[in-house]
């Protein structure tokens, strides 16, 4: 009852919260998307300089988000932006990669080689094969590297609350300080449902943009 | 011959370096040096930490996975691991705020949240791991006059362990990263360092939890990688 | 030897249960290869199955050397019963030593005992065991894997063998060559053996005796050769094909049709010799030989009819030989590919061994006694 009360009375906080925390997730991991896209096809060119590129973003993916938050306060601080919103969309940009870059990479090097042959074979510039064969049948494992870079990054948006990131870790944060077990369970039940919200969306999303001839 | 593993490590090498040059440029290796025995006593905490719950994350996962793969458990295994998928999405921060919400502060909370982070991934690929090995092995192994638990110990097992492994690692990454959060719910740890460091706007002491933080994630992930490579057998090992 | 008497497996379905194997009887003596052969779904390999337990029968028994198997543990029972699956189902995890020695190790057997048998069944089957034994399943072409997959079925040396499909994953040639190193190390091991099959040709050639299953019913238990000369219904005689009767051919051999007192002559002999010999025969014709008896030149006995002086002046050069050894499909394919009606064998020396002639192929072909079908298994067994 208690709980549902504190709902009431901070629906329009939560609500806040709550597009805090996916502006934060959605602007990192939308520059991801950016960054990682043309890294992950870039280094299909080149085996080594693949390998050397998965292994950075994973070495970056092993370090814990608030000792990574941790690293870059202090650089950051240097032009005054230690604390806040800055860190917490460069972490999360920095998390995605991995799972971006893999999925862009993996899925672009499977395509059939038979299917690259034969676009070859029809006269398409390597361009043209790129962007008519190659992509579109990557685009949803792609995509499925979004969707855990996203469902990863809320969680670690809700740590970012405690540089000063805002977002519905805020909640938790408070709640645990305050020891008020009210705003430790909206906040912690609010993030959980955030991230199972965004996975399904994006699995829909995921099904949506797969060519039709390439469901079974 | 340019091998990337070996260009890999000497970029570690370089960003370690460069992570040195700008604690001394900054004049922060000092202070970092001050914190020394908060550093070694909390480092103990954290890894005590991590090890329990992480292995009992195993030793409970891994059973767990395999009774849920067993012919037995068929049609309610499938419901079962939608709802530990469903469980893997649940941030960490949320997990440790709920345990607690059922458990108050202390060692055990933390120790629980970071069992039950750790837990998921274990099942989960022990169990995908055991359904993959093809069922011509198992007629055969059947048709050998194996026993089930010689099939379990003998082929299922050997041929799924590099899956496990790989749940395991996952496991004690998502461990690692999440315990620096004990410290919020009093399980004390190198979290201790960082945030109060963040609240202080202490960058020494900051420095002094998160460097020693990150560089324990690496490490476990580096030796679990081994693990992979070593305990698995050659046969079916990828990585070599 | 195996017996199964009364096997039955009935399987309960949502659409009601159906009956996979129904009544079937049968006796595979020691020593044999029995080739179960059917379309699929019927029923052979559920037959298969039921004997190392793979499928509890419903009902029936099974008995391997006079023992009733129902009474046995069945992992016992499957440890003493070599299996063979078409997937091969070596362990990827171990290596190929440890493949081998899984068996041997469950009943019992020392290491260094286990070992040695890896090592002499490899190489019975032509693989070096300093180079093979510690390699993993994943570093052999799936040729070598089959192999291995047979040998660890052999490796406790069980007196009866299960192959479900053993070779149906290969290439043809290299099954082909697969086959015939099976069928030689089958003549040293006189395992018995039972074969699931769904090719008839594999059949013809592995089987000492062929189940055909239709229904979970065996509609012919027979040699091979008397079910491709004899089907015993409508239905088996659809499933061999309607070139069953060349099929038989792979079955004989010159030797079962050659005429070994076909006349012979030396070049020198006189015509007017040699015309008496040639008309004496049949075939009108007499082969010339050598001092050494390797066969050289012919004459007809029209040529020679009215001639005079040495046979040599009308001799004409021999367009082929076969070796006396091959199957009649390759020696008739010889006198179709040479437009001739008949066709001089010789032994593994080169020495003449008489005459086969299509006449006396057809005559066999035709020839309806069991006698010939167990001279022509036993030539086949000496000759593989």
């Amino acid at each position: 009852m208690d709980i549902l009360v504190f709902i009431q009375n901070n629906i329009w906080a939560i609500a806040n919260m709550t597009m805090e925390h996916i502006s934060v997730v959605g602007v990192a991991v939308g520059l991801a998307i950016l960054t990682g896209v043309p890294l992950g096809i870039a280094i299909t060119q080149n085996r080594v300089a693949a390998d050397i590129v998965l292994y950075v973003a994973s070495i970056v993916v092993t370090i814990p988000s608030i000792a990574l938050f941790g690293l870059l306060i202090p650089v950051l601080s240097i032009i005054n932006q230690g604390i806040g919103w800055l860190p917490a969309v460069i972490a999360i940009l920095l998390y995605s990669q991995l799972p971006i870059i893999r999925n862009t990479y993996t899925a672009i090097t499977n395509v059939d080689p038979a299917l690259r042959e034969a676009a070859r074979g029809m006269g398409m510039t390597p361009f043209q094969r790129l962007l008519k064969v190659e992509i579109p049948i990557a685009i949803p494992v792609i995509m499925a590297g979004v969707r855990t870079a996203v469902v990863m990054n809320i969680g670690v948006a809700a740590i970012a609350a405690y540089i000063g990131a805002g977002g519905l870790g805020l909640l938790i944060s408070r709640g645990i300080s305050q020891t008020d077990p009210r705003q430790l369970i909206v906040g912690a039940v609010a993030v959980s449902l955030l991230a199972i919200v965004a996975d399904w969306v994006l699995l829909k999303a995921q099904k949506f943009l797969t060519p039709a001839g390439l469901t079974r | 011959m340019f091998s990337a593993k070996d260009f890999s490590r000497k970029l570690q090498l370089l960003a370690m370096l460069f992570i040195g040059f700008y604690i001394s440029w900054s004049g922060l290796y000092d202070e970092i040096a001050t914190y020394w025995e908060d550093i070694v006593y909390l480092t103990q905490q954290h890894i005590f930490l991590v090890a329990t719950s992480g292995l009992a994350a195993i030793l409970i996962g891994v059973p767990v996975g395999i009774w849920l793969s067993r012919p037995a458990m068929e049609r309610s295994a499938e419901a079962i691991m939608q709802v530990f998928n469903i469980g893997t999405t649940i941030p960490t921060l949320a997990v440790i705020a709920l345990s607690m919400t059922i458990l108050g502060i202390g060692f055990a909370p933390a120790f629980f949240g970071l069992f039950v982070a750790s837990l998921l991934p274990i099942v989960r690929n022990t169990f995908t791991g055991l359904l993959a090995v093809p069922d011509h092995l198992l007629e055969a192994a059947t048709g050998m006059g194996m026993t089930p638990l010689q099939i379990l110990i003998h082929v299922e097992l050997p041929n799924a362990l590099y899956v496990i492994l790989s749940g395991i690692r996952t496991a004690l990454a998502i461990n690692v990263g999440t315990a620096p959060l004990a410290f919020l719910i009093g399980g004390g740890g190198l979290g201790e360092l960082i945030f109060t460091g963040i609240d202080l706007m202490e960058t020494g002491m900051l420095l002094a939890g998160a460097i020693p933080t990150a560089m324990l994630a690496v490490t476990v992930d580096f030796l679990t990688g081994q693990g992979q490579f070593y305990f698995v057998s050659r046969g079916v090992n990828p990585l070599r | 030897m195996i017996q199964l008497e009364d096997l039955t497996k009935t399987f309960s379905t949502p659409n009601g249960p159906v009956v996979a194997a129904d009544k079937v009887n049968m006796t595979v003596p020691t020593g044999e290869i029995c080739v179960l052969l059917g379309p699929s779904g019927c029923g052979k390999t559920t037959a298969l199955k039921m004997i190392n337990r793979l499928i509890m029968p419903t009902s029936g028994r099974i008995y391997i050397n006079g023992e009733d198997t129902t009474q046995l543990n069945k992992f016992e029972l499957r440890r003493r019963i070599g299996y063979v699956i078409q997937q091969i189902g070596l362990f990827p995890n171990m290596t190929i030593e440890e493949n081998i020695c899984v068996v041997p190790k469950m009943l019992g057997w020392d290491a260094k005992k286990a070992k040695e048998r890896a090592a002499e069944l490899t190489d019975l089957v032509g693989l070096d065991p300093h180079q093979f034994l510690h390699r993993f399943p994943k570093e052999l072409s799936g040729g070598q894997q089959q192999r291995i997959g047979v040998i660890r079925a052999l490796a406790a040396d069980p007196p009866v063998m299960l192959m479900d499909e053993p070779f149906g994953a290969i290439d043809p040639i290299n099954r082909e060559i697969i086959q015939n190193e099976f069928l030689k190390m089958q003549e040293v091991l006189k395992k018995t053996i039972i074969f699931v099959s769904h090719d008839i040709d594999e059949a013809v050639k592995m089987a000492d005796k062929i189940a055909i299953f239709r229904g979970g019913k065996i509609e012919q238990y027979d040699s091979p050769s008397q079910v491709l000369a004899h089907p015993a219904n409508p239905f088996v005689a659809d499933f061999v094909g309607s070139d069953r009767t060349l099929k038989r051919l792979r079955l004989l051999t010159a030797v079962d049709v050659r005429d070994i007192d076909a006349p012979v002559a030396s070049m020198q002999a006189s015509v007017e010799e040699v015309l008496v010999s040639a008309k004496s025969h049949a075939n009108r014709i007499v082969v010339l030989i050598d001092a050494d008896r390797h066969p050289v030149a012919y004459v007809t006995a029209d040529e020679l009819s009215g001639a005079t002086g040495v046979v040599s002046d009308f001799a004409h050069d021999l367009p082929t030989t076969v070796p006396v050894g091959a199957d009649l499909r390759a020696v008739v394919s010889e006198m179709l590919s040479h437009d001739t009606m008949w066709i001089t064998c010789v032994d593994e020396r080169g020495h003449f061994a008489g005459v086969v002639t299509q006449p006396a192929v057809t005559a066999a072909l035709g020839q309806k006694s069991s006698s010939v079908r167990d001279q022509a298994t036993d030539a086949r067994l000496a000759n593989v």
